[in-house]
């Protein structure tokens, strides 16, 4: 479980984060919602240290990371997966280099065990195969399925994930979603979601923390999120013509 | 604001001399990294110190038109011109802009697609990984095509000689053995050691803190290759001084 409290955060006197706190649990999908400049991705940078808060604390499994040293977040940075929102692949290495990286920097397993390793991720996101292929080669959802590859390698305690369904079709979006859904569920691990897709809200949002002008403004369920009288989230959540239509059906 | 860079830059370059995570990996990169800068820059250094050479020896025997200087001292001056300033200095400035450019673009383009923070939240020193192979392969490698370029720039200056009559073969031979001080060679591969430093360090530094996109990333590669130019010659100066 992680635990975020009472984060503070500003830029050059610009308040970005003003007080959040939340708490996200093992084996579900936690999503962090809000429109562009709400402060959605600093609250991440804050959790993954990043950013450094002004103020208030980060709890991983009661770990305090926020006063932790260089070595100590070494420790904790080793249970972290992360998809990043442009995936970040290396470019010089191929898919399987990339999977293999952490492995090679913090495992002492043999090329032939990390090397069954690439393949059980890859085969976990539907890549079987690829292993040969540079980053250069790949369509957008094939980078953030090799993303995802990377980031549950090292068998993650927390996978965090940043916009996972920016500049992707929403078939592919939803095929993203499933994906970090099971291996979630699958692995137990505490996965936090960063996104404005309304899909994904819908579809995968088992804790939803909305975050407005830097504030938290609601938190609750994709079940509770339709029944809302809060005018900035029902703003959002109804900002397009499809999800207006389709609130009356919830 | 030059204050704060500087702090900057020295706080990174802390960072970069943190322990290696795992020296295999770090050796394995160096070893890349040496092959960029030292193979990759041999035929351009090459080129430049013989032509450099060539025309020193040019330069000198018309500038030394008298029956009172002895034609041996053009090999004299083309050879200590070409230890203690020319093959140091110029080679230095050639791989400011071939490899501070190269590595500048490589860090900031890596800094704005994310890849270095997927390097510290995968728990890496980022600056460590990226920088520190970069900074031994310059250190390393530098002084070795500084050597190459004194012993291409003085028989650069042999064939010029040679080929345009100014100073015959054997006034030349004779005139780059009389004399010969070895410590301007220990001045030359200090400058070197110190160059090596600047045309790695600074571009890496440059890269790492761009914000931005595609623009900012040629900016700073462009920032980069003017500082460490200024830098070097600041420095070319300042190890001169105490050496000599």
């Amino acid at each position: 479980m992680i635990e975020i409290k009472d984060i503070y955060k500003s830029f050059s006197g610009n308040d970005v984060l003003q007080g959040i706190s939340g708490k996200f649990e093992e084996g579900v999908t936690n999503l962090i919602i809000g429109g562009s400049g709400s402060g959605k991705t600093t609250l991440l940078k804050c959790m993954v240290g990043l950013h450094q808060p002004d103020s208030g604390s980060v709890l991983y499994d009661g770990r305090d990371f926020t006063p932790m040293s260089y070595e100590q977040r070494i420790e904790v940075r080793k249970e972290i997966g992360m998809l990043f929102q442009g995936s970040a692949l290396f470019d010089s290495m191929t898919v399987e280099e990339n999977i293999m990286f952490p492995l090679n920097m913090f495992t002492d397993q043999t090329r032939k065990e990390k090397l069954e390793r690439v393949d059980f991720c890859l085969e976990r996101v539907n890549l079987a195969g690829k292993n040969k292929l540079f980053p250069a080669e790949l369509s957008g959802g094939m980078k953030k399925r090799v993303g995802i590859a990377r980031a549950i390698s090292m068998n993650p305690k927390y996978l965090f994930c940043d916009e996972p369904n920016s500049g992707l079709d929403p078939k592919t979006s939803i095929v993203i979603d499933e994906l970090i859904q099971e291996i979630t569920e699958e692995y137990k691990t505490t996965t936090i979601v960063v996104t404005h897709d309304m899909n994904s809200v819908m579809g995968i949002g088992d804790y939803i923390l909305f975050l407005h002008e830097g504030k938290k403004f609601w938190e609750g369920s994709n079940k509770e999120i339709a029944h809302t009288d809060i005018k900035e989230l029902n703003d959002f959540v109804f900002a397009s013509r499809f999800m207006k239509a389709a609130k009356d059906k919830f | 604001m030059n204050f704060t860079n500087f702090g900057r830059y020295i706080l990174l370059l802390k960072s970069v001399f943190r322990r290696p995570e795992k020296l295999k990996i770090y050796l394995k990169e160096i070893a890349k990294q040496m092959d960029y800068v030292g193979v990759g820059s041999l035929g351009l250094i090459a080129i430049i110190s013989t032509f450099i050479g060539a025309v020193m020896t040019l330069q000198i025997a018309f500038q030394l038109v008298s029956d009172f200087i002895p034609k041996t001292i053009i090999g004299s001056v083309n050879r200590d011109s070409s230890i203690l300033e020319l093959s140091p200095t110029i080679s230095a400035i050639v791989l400011a802009g071939k490899i501070g450019s190269a590595i500048s673009s490589e860090i900031g383009s890596m800094r704005v697609t994310e890849q270095i923070d997927a390097l510290e939240i995968m728990g890496i020193n980022a600056p460590g990984y990226l920088i520190l192979p970069k900074i031994i392969s310059g250190i390393t490698m530098v002084p070795m095509l500084v050597i190459i370029s004194m012993f291409l720039s003085i028989s650069g200056g042999y064939i010029g000689g040679s080929i345009s009559g100014a100073v015959t073969p054997a006034e030349y031979i004779q005139g780059i053995t009389t004399d010969f001080n070895p410590y301007t060679i220990t001045v030359a591969l200090v400058k070197a050691f110190v160059f090596g430093f600047i045309i790695t360090s600074v571009p890496a530094y440059e890269g790492f803190y761009v914000r931005g996109g595609a623009l900012e990333v040629s900016q700073a590669s462009t920032r980069a290759v003017v500082i460490s130019c200024i830098s070097i010659l600041a420095c070319d100066y300042i190890v001169t001084q105490l050496l000599l």
